[in-house]
């Protein structure tokens, strides 16, 4: 419907002029401010077949949202809950959670529509302004307010007896002293628990996946085994805080390709033992390049040179991973010498 | 009873049962002189005023999912065995914190759909406040008498961070514990306190017994109670204040253009909060958000590896990512400050956006209420410093997912974190060197056209041969916004030398403050606004262009 049809006795005798603004240029100054622009109407203004029209599309979205709300009851009684459906291109997923889903998020959109659609055509559009007024309070209001308090001040005589305001002060500084001393039992002081782990001399080395003790020849060149000490088990009380330190990463070098002394001296016919906590904050290292001996901790990408004393060769780590003393036992397995000789995991304050 | 009362409360009678329940609690509650001066209060409108909507919106869905997720989650972080129905989790050992997350995903119906809303709008929640945060900047809306108010919005950002990181910590499975353990590992770093902080707040060692019950009593509680009083506050001196509004003709720093709350905006609002809730709904129907089960419960030796934290915090993981691994040892104590120099940056960069407005309103002295807003164009150092912390932070993002960088366009994860960390310092430079002469640009061509007029594309021909462009001026209504913008003098020192001929001290936070406003409004930092009489001699002269 073009604007030629629309009835001449529904045409606005004139565009209103906003609040009487008159928008003629100001010919002293042709930046001056000309006001409110007149209002233009919209064709639901002048035009009641669109109104009705807009009306029409409005009750359409309302009852489209009730029709969704019925949709997303029958999906949640009729769906089983453990069906999954294909949808392109998404894959397989919940039917139940994707009818819920588009049902729910159906009847709410509509509704929002409606009402935005409502707004837009068929309510006022007029722009109107309303006057700001300064947040500041008036001059005498001010100096009312400050008089009021002054003499209230002068009243409590705070400012003449110093003794009731420096006690005062001193008991209302003292008193949350309690509820910072009742927060004291939210956990024991560190001590020195850090730096112990569950490794001790004659500890054997479980494999982590098979629980078996290890023996040397069950580490292969190239191979990473992660371990734990015997006698720990998932069902342990504190199993999680004790793998959280005595988690452990070996892998077995050529002896000649070991640079680094002390190392060497630590491992077993090749096998080195070090910590698979990153020394970094503290994720579990568990990337190995076994053509360069390189560990990498996937978090941060902290980079370890295994054949190096495990050195931080890049990232944001600050110190080498401690590496566990090991040998073996009278019975061929592979044992632990001793505890890690430093703290395992990231670095703090105590650790020296 | 006189015949009067009598008289009224027959009148009162007859009328409309609203009126009579709005008569009786405005009795009680004197509603009728708060609905007087907000029932038709005048809200401008402009499509970035939508943007604080969306967060709070999304902020009233967060709470409203996540009473429900409080009905079935367990916080506890007890050992169970999986009998459930997702098959390949059956028989493994979790926290029952990890095995109600996934009784609520996988058998209770439209569990999942809540869990997913609730963590999508989270998600949308943090966005919205920092596109929102970043319009209120850009604009200049942050000016008195609104500084408050953007404390508020500030410290509901950084309070929104931490109450999304403890609510996907939660479930207590693999990638959210790793996350647990890196905020441990940066606790721990903490000179002299940060192993007494990281013994206090996990009970003891990492990760023992308690931090998923203390987590969510933080999570449901004590953070989001302080977001709800911040959100009523933020509200509240939005409503006191008025609404900004751009600069156009009938708009002026004494009035607000626009139309009324009662009907247009409580339509328009209200209606937005559906459709914000609806298409938050459609989202989590077809887009998955945190699969916890394909992570599996956490362990502190097992990782996954693009382990990633919410949006919200990757620029924080970026920081802890590519900082150099410095270490001090000295005196058996060990100072680490590759972790804990991005702990510190990380308050740094969040709070130099918060303390911005009092920087500037210092340089500028400016004691006056501001209610027209800046076109960013028209305050080209600040936006350059807006845009250089958006290059920060958005460096900060990039560093965070260097591995992801580094797979997915097949670069060398060495040369991302290389590229990061040079970026850090040079981004922000180059952004606001660049975002300043864009600006400058912007604003020698807003002269131009003021004083030229619009260009029509129409070419014309001159008797003689010449060809020029015929240019349009423009209406009164366009040179008015174009020039409606108050533009600052850079300061400078007073006289140095009093009345008595005595020599006065030029104070060094004097000297800074003429420094810096001459680096916001000297003579190459703005360019002067078109004058009426440059106007009128080019506009009276001899015609063309």
């Amino acid at each position: 419907m073009s604007s030629q049809d629309i009835p001449e006795e529904n045409l606005p005798a004139e565009q209103d002029h906003a609040h009487g603004a008159v928008t003629v240029a100001d010919e002293e100054n042709p930046f001056a401010d000309p006001g409110l622009p007149p209002h233009e109407h919209r064709i639901q203004d002048i035009d009641e077949q669109a109104a009705r029209r807009s009306e029409r599309a409005v009750a359409l979205l309302f009852t489209l949202s009730m029709l969704a709300t019925v949709g997303f009851i029958v999906s949640y009684v009729a769906i089983p809950h453990d069906k999954s459906i294909f949808v392109f291109p998404i894959g397989h997923i919940s039917a139940l959670n994707f009818a819920l889903g588009l049902t729910l998020g159906t009847a709410l959109f509509c509704i929002g529509a409606g009402a935005v659609h409502w707004a837009r055509t068929l309510m006022s559009d007029v722009e109107v302004p309303a006057e700001r007024h300064p947040i500041e309070a008036p001059a005498e209001v001010r100096a009312q307010v400050h008089a009021d308090f002054r003499q209230g001040a002068k009243e409590s005589a705070l400012g003449r007896r110093k003794l009731i305001r420096n006690t005062m002060l001193g008991a209302l500084t003292l008193v949350p002293l309690s509820g910072v001393m009742l927060l004291r039992d939210l956990g024991p002081l560190p001590g020195t628990s850090l730096r112990h782990t569950l490794w001790a001399k004659g500890k054997r080395l479980v494999n982590m996946n098979t629980n078996q003790p290890l023996r040397p020849e069950d580490v292969a060149v190239g191979s990473l085994t992660f371990a734990k000490p015997d006698g720990l088990e998932e069902k342990s009380e504190d199993f999680q805080n004790e793998i959280a330190k005595a988690a452990l990463m070996i892998v077995r070098l050529q002896p000649g390709n070991i640079k680094d002394k002390r190392e060497l001296d630590w491992a077993h016919e090749g096998i080195v033992a070090f910590s698979k906590i990153c020394t970094h904050v503290g994720c579990p290292i568990s990337l190995y390049e076994q053509q360069t001996h390189h560990v990498l901790c996937p978090c941060h990408q902290s980079t370890f040179d295994l054949s190096d004393g495990a050195r931080v060769i890049f990232g944001p780590a600050g110190h080498a991973l401690p590496q566990l003393r090991i040998g073996v036992d009278s019975e061929g397995y592979l044992q632990a010498l001793g505890d890690f000789e430093e703290p395992v995991g990231p670095a703090f304050w105590e650790r020296g | 009873m006189s015949t009067a009362d009598n008289q009224e409360s027959r009148a009162r009678g007859k009328a409309p049962a609203g009126e009579r329940v709005a008569d009786w609690a405005d009795g009680r509650l004197g509603i009728y002189s708060l609905a007087k001066a907000n029932m038709r209060k005048i809200f401008p409108d402009h499509w970035s005023f939508m943007l604080g909507e969306v967060c709070l919106y999304s902020f009233i869905i967060i709470i409203l999912t996540g009473v429900y997720l409080t009905l079935f989650f367990h916080p506890s972080m007890n050992e169970v065995e999986y009998h459930g129905s997702y098959v390949p989790l059956q028989g493994q050992l979790m926290s029952e914190a990890f095995n109600s997350t996934l009784h609520i995903s996988f058998d209770v119906r439209g569990g999942l759909l809540v869990r997913q809303i609730h963590h999508w709008s989270a998600l949308i929640f943090l966005a919205g406040m920092f596109v929102h945060m970043m319009r209120v900047f850009f604009t200049g809306a942050f000016r008195k008498p609104r500084e408050i108010n953007w404390l508020f919005g500030f410290l509901l950002f950084v309070l929104g961070m931490f109450t999304g990181f403890t609510g996907y910590s939660l479930p207590d499975d693999l990638l959210s514990g790793t996350g647990v353990r890196f905020t441990e590992g940066a606790i721990l770093s903490m000179p002299i306190v940060g192993t007494y902080i990281s013994y206090f707040l996990f009970g003891g060692e990492f990760p023992g017994h308690d931090f998923v019950a203390r987590f969510y009593s933080i999570h449901i509680l004590l953070l989001p109670g302080i977001m709800l009083g911040l959100v009523v506050g933020h509200l509240i001196l939005v409503f006191y204040h008025k609404h900004t509004q751009f600069a156009g003709p009938g708009k002026t720093e004494k009035n607000v253009v626009g139309m009324p709350l009662l009907p247009v905006y409580m339509a328009k609002a209200g209606g937005f909060f559906f459709l914000v809730f609806g298409a938050i709904a459609v989202i989590a129907a077809i887009a998955q958000i945190n699969p916890i089960w394909a992570m599996g419960p956490y362990r502190p030796d097992q990782v996954s590896t693009g382990a990633q934290p919410d949006w919200y915090m990757g620029f924080a993981e970026g920081l802890v990512r590519y900082m150099p691994g410095w270490e001090i040892n000295f005196w058996g104590h060990t100072l680490v400050l590759g972790v804990f120099i991005p702990l510190v940056l990380f308050g740094v960069v969040l709070g130099a956006i918060a303390v911005y407005p009092f920087i500037e309103s210092w340089v500028t002295g400016d004691k006056s209420e501001h209610h027209i807003l800046d076109r960013p164009r028209n305050a080209p150092t600040r936006t350059g410093f807006g845009v250089a912390w958006i290059t920060v932070y958005m460096v900060g993002l990039v560093g965070g997912g260097n591995d992801l960088w580094a797979t997915h366009f097949h670069l060398s994860i060495n040369a991302v974190t290389w590229f990061v960390r040079i970026s850090f310092f040079v981004g922000p430079v180059v952004a606001f060197i660049a975002t300043k002469r864009i600006c400058l640009g912007l604003q020698r061509r807003d002269h131009e056209k003021v004083l030229h007029g619009r260009e029509t594309g129409i070419i014309k021909r001159l008797p003689h041969g010449e060809f020029i462009e015929v240019h349009e001026p423009l209406s009164q209504e366009q040179l008015h916004t174009l020039t409606a913008h108050q533009q600052y003098a850079p300061a400078e020192i007073g006289p140095t030398v009093d009345e008595n001929g005595v020599e006065r001290k030029v104070k060094g936070s004097e000297k800074l403050r003429v420094k810096l406003s001459n680096a916001y409004y000297g003579e190459d930092n703005q360019i002067q606004k078109p004058t009426v009489d440059e106007y009128k001699e080019i506009t009276s002269g001899h015609g063309h262009h």
